[in-house]
């Protein structure tokens, strides 16, 4: 382990540009491709570590104040339709399988696979914050929006209603930060889509849609926790 | 000074990984769809007392190991990657811990 991993072993820095062909995307300071390869990954997996702390943030949060104000959270998970929630479960999880094709695909140089299968990623992706949108409306309609917004009184039990705005809070800030990461994702697909079909990706070279595939399936695993804890309370 | 590069944990040169037969994307993702069926289902049944809960975490743990394990190829990641990701999980837990050590021991609500 040690530092071999990022470092290039001493028999090759002899002959530091020594090698007879060089891969047009491979950085000047990585000894070949395996090696840039393996930096790329660890470094993208410091960051999704980094995520993982985020929202284990707000979800130690969503628990504690779930524990505190058990009836309003199972109340105000009532506002959500779980239906709608159960679908987008399958749309997303649809689009980790096309991202993980995408990746695939790159593995082996199929250029107007991976680029189909970016395209879906994104149609699929977009659809999710379609329908997210259309949720939040309904919310907003019906006086759920945390804040002077809030104007939703609990028919059954008006005293839940202060625990269901706190509940609210908690979906929006989850639900929205959610949502933040799938936009800059499909930002970020976008280009990786224009890089795909201009065919820069191959067996030697597929780490950038790897990566990308790292932060896609990152954003999924978020919303498989978010579903149960927002929709089936 | 002289390392010889791990073969073990950096196998280097040309082509960075081997490649997942296809299938198993399909197999990932039908077990995916089926534990998201069973987070459904269960969800349904009063399971008492905080159970249902507990299950439904627990349903959402195995489906993220799955999508980390396969979907991010973590299964075949050097193991300078495993050590990332388990510390990451690792310092998660003792964020949580220490939440709890804190506001479940609180004497003055309804705990």
């Amino acid at each position: 382990m040690s530092d071999v991993t990022l470092h290039p072993s001493a028999e090759h820095a002899a002959e530091p540009h020594g090698h007879g062909h060089h891969h047009p995307f491979l950085q000047h300071h990585f000894e070949d491709m395996g090696q840039q390869h393996e930096a790329s990954t660890l470094g993208m997996w410091f960051f999704v570590a980094q995520e993982i702390l985020f929202f284990g943030g707000i979800f130690c949060a969503y628990f504690i104040y779930r524990s505190m104000y058990p009836e309003a959270w199972a109340a105000g998970s009532k506002l959500q339709h779980w239906q709608v929630g159960a679908a987008n479960t399958i749309v997303l999880i649809g689009s980790s399988l096309t991202m993980a094709l995408a990746v695939w695909g790159a593995q082996g140089a199929r250029r107007k696979f991976t680029t189909l299968m970016l395209v879906l990623t994104l149609i699929l992706g977009g659809i999710f914050v379609g329908v997210k949108g259309y949720e939040y409306a309904e919310h907003i309609h019906h006086g759920q929006f945390p804040g002077s917004m809030f104007t939703f009184v609990h028919p059954d039990n008006p005293q839940l209603s202060n625990g269901i705005e706190l509940f609210m809070t908690f979906y929006f800030t989850m639900t929205g930060l959610h949502a933040l990461h799938m936009v800059i994702g499909a930002g970020l697909l976008l280009y990786f889509i224009r890089r795909a079909w201009r065919g820069d990706f191959g067996p030697e070279y597929y780490s950038p849609i790897e990566i990308m595939g790292l932060y896609w399936h990152f954003v999924d695993i978020v919303w498989i926790f978010l579903f149960p804890l927002l929709y089936l309370v | 000074m002289a390392h010889q590069p791990d073969h073990e944990t950096y196998t280097g040169h040309s082509a960075p990984h081997h490649q997942a037969p296809l299938g198993m994307y399909f197999a990932v993702f039908a077990a995916l769809m089926i534990l998201t069926v069973l987070t459904v289902w269960v969800s349904r049944i009063d399971l008492g007392h905080g159970m249902n809960t507990l299950v439904a975490m627990s349903i959402a743990i195995v489906k993220a190991l799955v999508v980390i394990l396969w979907f991010m190829h973590v299964i075949h990641s050097p193991r300078l990657t495993w050590i990332v990701v388990i510390s990451s999980f690792l310092w998660l837990a003792v964020m949580f811990v220490l939440f709890y050590s804190d506001y479940l021991t609180r004497a003055w609500n309804i705990y």
